[in-house]
């Protein structure tokens, strides 16, 4: 029997992203369905009702959500090919402990780089970006990936936030190339890859969409 | 394996090592303990261990550092496989880990939030906190524990933190036990695991705990 695989999603989101990365990674077919996030559909609200977020995964009408959990759930059904998490539990901990610290900072720190009203915040959430950034930068290392010679779990976690580089360069005025060159390189060898070209928005549509909402905050 | 070969740096109220050290009861595996004081003075071995955080737990296998509390207690069950605290399907994993990351956004901050209040803000505390263990009640069904007839990952994670809830309970004025009853059943029926009842502190500590935190932060 087929597997019948439906993501419900945003195109700018890179959570949503990560999901896509790791389906393309295996190899899978699947249905998207667009959100409006200002309207959303029964479907969301009936397959993810604790949270009402996206992203959703919905695996023959069984829904998954968080989506790094959906990420893992993918790596274990299908794990024919592709692994992203090792097979070693210290180093399975160490890579669920870095993805988990791409979610605990960088999506907060660079929310007030872009939507925040106040030049402080916003000058505050650059400083933390880049550090977390640098930090990132030094547990990779020399290594090709986040999973050492193979892209694997972390790299997932963090790649989709590089077509949002864009925006925050152009809105915090900073570039993220000069501040972490290995990581910006780190990100194009990612975008080699097929799974992750195909699954990354645009960064101008990006920087377009992201344009939108502040005007629609006020603050541009 | 030897005791020197598992660290854990503890602190004795923090529900979060409370844990790691049910996990590690509940795989019948032994361990060095050393108790940190979080509050007077960290020690070099936890500064450098996690360098990240700063914060315990950190379990040290065979001097190499892991960090945050449900990565330790999943890595604890995947180095030590029996009995296993995750389900085995896929799903059911997703699941288990869905309501993991649940209980890691709402139940501590959640709670601390009352005591932390003043006013108004109290009962907008309570009322979203007895909403959550609602919610987790929901969850747990007719089921004994969160992880079926044994203790599971969901059941490690959250029993802890109730050791924490005489205190919400004294401060927002008013009882579990009345509001989800099914919820302090739960509590109850862990609490008569010898290696809940062994690795958690009583909840009078933890309230004198309390105490001295909201002089810290200026409240008495």
């Amino acid at each position: 029997m087929a597997d019948e695989i439906a993501l419900l999603s945003t195109w700018p989101s890179m959570f949503g992203m990560r999901v896509r990365v790791a389906l393309a990674e295996k190899g899978l077919k699947y249905e998207y369905r667009e959100e409006d996030l200002r309207n959303k559909s029964p479907l969301l609200l009936l397959m993810n009702p604790v949270h009402k977020k996206i992203p959703v995964l919905i695996h023959n009408g069984k829904p998954i959500s968080e989506s790094m959990i959906i990420v893992e759930y993918i790596d274990e059904v299908w794990n024919h090919k592709s692994p992203l998490l090792p097979t070693d539990p210290f180093q399975r901990a160490q890579a669920r402990f870095w993805a988990d610290y791409v979610d605990k900072k960088l999506y907060d720190t660079a929310k007030k780089i872009i939507w925040s009203t106040k030049g402080e915040e916003q000058e505050t959430g650059k400083k933390e970006f880049i550090e977390c950034l640098k930090l990132l930068e030094g547990e990779l290392g020399d290594d090709p990936y986040f999973g050492g010679e193979n892209f694997g779990f972390v790299d997932v976690s963090l790649v989709t936030f590089s077509c949002w580089f864009h925006t925050f360069e152009s809105y915090g005025n900073f570039s993220i190339e000069t501040e972490c060159p290995k990581l910006v390189a780190w990100t194009k060898r990612c975008l080699e890859k097929e799974s992750v070209s195909s699954s990354l928005a645009d960064p101008h549509k990006i920087h377009d969409f992201a344009s939108g909402v502040r005007k629609r905050l006020g603050i541009e | 394996m030897s005791k020197q070969e598992l660290l854990l740096l503890d602190c004795g109220v923090s529900p979060f090592c409370g844990r790691v050290r049910i996990a590690l009861a509940e795989k019948g595996v032994e361990y060095e303990s050393k108790e940190e004081n979080v509050l007077g003075g960290k020690s070099e071995l936890l500064l450098s261990s996690n360098p990240v955080y700063k914060k315990v737990p950190v379990l040290l296998h065979n001097g190499k550092p892991l960090c945050e509390s449900s990565i330790l207690v999943q890595y604890i069950d995947e180095a030590w496989p029996s009995p296993p605290l995750l389900p085995t399907s896929p799903y059911e994993r997703a699941q288990a880990r869905f309501w993991g990351d649940f209980i890691e956004k709402k139940v501590f901050d959640g709670g601390s939030k009352i005591w932390k209040s003043k006013g108004e803000e109290i009962e907008v505390a309570k009322k979203e906190f007895i909403e959550t263990l609602k919610q987790l009640e929901g969850t747990l069904g007719d089921k004994d524990f969160f992880g079926g007839e044994n203790l599971g990952f969901v059941d490690i994670l959250l029993i802890p933190l109730t050791t924490w809830f005489y205190a919400y309970e004294k401060f927002g004025d008013f009882k579990v036990e009345e509001e989800c009853p099914k919820f302090s059943t739960w509590v109850k029926r862990c609490k008569q695991r010898e290696n809940v009842v062994k690795a958690l502190p009583e909840p009078e500590v933890v309230y004198e705990v309390v105490l001295m935190l909201r002089k810290m932060h200026g409240f008495e």
